[in-house]
């Protein structure tokens, strides 16, 4: 690879464009697409691979090629910057998500919380028209504050995101379904909502929260059935691995 | 906006830091995969004429004749592709047992 096409690829990525590397195998030649110009053939496989998400090779013309996309990363937006938050920051990145927290309130969203994380510090609503999800985005509320929930629940069941999730027990969802019924929610928008959130590890610290949550977005991305909302049943009484005298 | 392109998967990342600061750099990338072969295509090992690695082109199987045939990419410049299997004598001695096939393309960074 020569550099300028190193630094090209890092350029595109880093300013959250699509790109996919073109590879020749028989002599490492390569393109980027869109950025360059390509046979028409070479552009279909490396625009099937970007919506796959799939590396693979292929061969074009007799040359085996091989078609490496590189998406922007997927986004997931937390409303609440509270301990789970920061629990969840340092996990996303690797797990190949861009974290942005919404918390208005100015005691919670800071920097020296959640270093490195995009903080937006709108009220729910405007922040959500602002970051608009998209297919490629999961939005978690963490406050247990109807005022700042209910309006981050409303706008994600009005955009397409992937994962919605909602922190809060099972009583506290019922109320929060009824609020939103009144908002104009069927029952099919509430059965994306994932409440309680995250897969049921019987979760108790911030961090296993985060990891519980973190585990249910990534089975909804992967397509696992343990990523798909279920239905609400009480759990039986379980009892966790402690220090027993 | 804060986008995060140095954390541990991006190798990339990491071969154009390894670059800047002098060294002799070969990427690795699993181009091909048949059966149960633990990495997907993609995947990126990236190497040094130093000996430095970072990255996974197997889960620790090939990495080192994949370091090696790296070596040899960076010593005359020319990009390999190198395939690894359980019906490859190469691929046992290296320890390719989980029973998968992976075809890897190395090139220097030049």
């Amino acid at each position: 690879m020569k550099a300028d096409t190193l630094a090209r690829l890092q350029a595109e990525r880093a300013a959250q464009n699509p790109v996919v590397l073109l590879t020749r195998l028989s002599d490492g030649a390569q393109h980027l697409w869109p950025q360059d110009a390509v046979p028409d053939a070479l552009a279909d496989a490396a625009r099937a691979a970007l919506g796959s998400e799939k590396a693979g090779s292929v061969t074009i013309a007799n040359e085996p090629w091989f078609i490496h996309p590189h998406n922007p990363p997927l986004r997931i937006i937390v409303v609440g910057a509270v301990h789970i938050a920061q629990a969840m920051a340092p996990m996303a990145g690797p797990l190949g998500f861009q974290l942005v927290v919404v918390d208005p309130r100015g005691a919670f969203a800071t920097a020296e919380r959640l270093p490195g994380v995009t903080l937006n510090t709108d009220w729910p609503d405007d922040a959500m028209a602002a970051l608009k999800p998209d297919a490629r985005s999961a939005v978690v509320t963490l406050t247990h504050d109807p005022k700042l929930d209910d309006p981050a629940l409303d706008a994600a069941l009005r955009s397409p995101a992937f994962y919605i999730g909602a922190l809060g027990s099972r009583r506290t969802h019922a109320k929060r379904v009824a609020r939103l019924r009144d908002l104009g929610h069927d029952d099919a928008a509430m059965a994306r909502i994932h409440a309680p959130v995250g897969l049921d590890i019987a979760a108790v610290t911030a961090p296993e929260i985060a990891l519980s949550v973190m585990a249910e977005i990534v089975a909804a991305r992967r397509g696992a059935s343990l990523g798909a909302p279920r239905p609400a049943v009480p759990s039986e009484p379980r009892v966790s691995i402690g220090i027993t005298a | 906006m804060t986008t995060d392109t140095t954390h541990s998967e991006d190798i990339l990342a990491i071969a154009a830091q390894w670059r800047a600061a002098g060294e002799q750099v070969a990427i690795a990338t699993v181009v091909e995969t048949w059966g149960s072969s633990p990495r997907p295509a993609g995947s990126r090992l990236a190497v040094t004429a130093s000996g430095r690695l970072m990255g996974s082109v197997s889960g620790g199987c090939i990495e080192g004749a994949v370091a090696d045939a790296a070596k040899q990419a960076m010593a005359s410049g020319t990009p390999q592709l190198l395939d690894f299997g359980v019906s490859d004598e190469r691929a046992w001695e290296v320890g390719l047992s989980c029973g998968g096939k992976v075809k890897v393309f190395v090139e220097p960074l030049t």
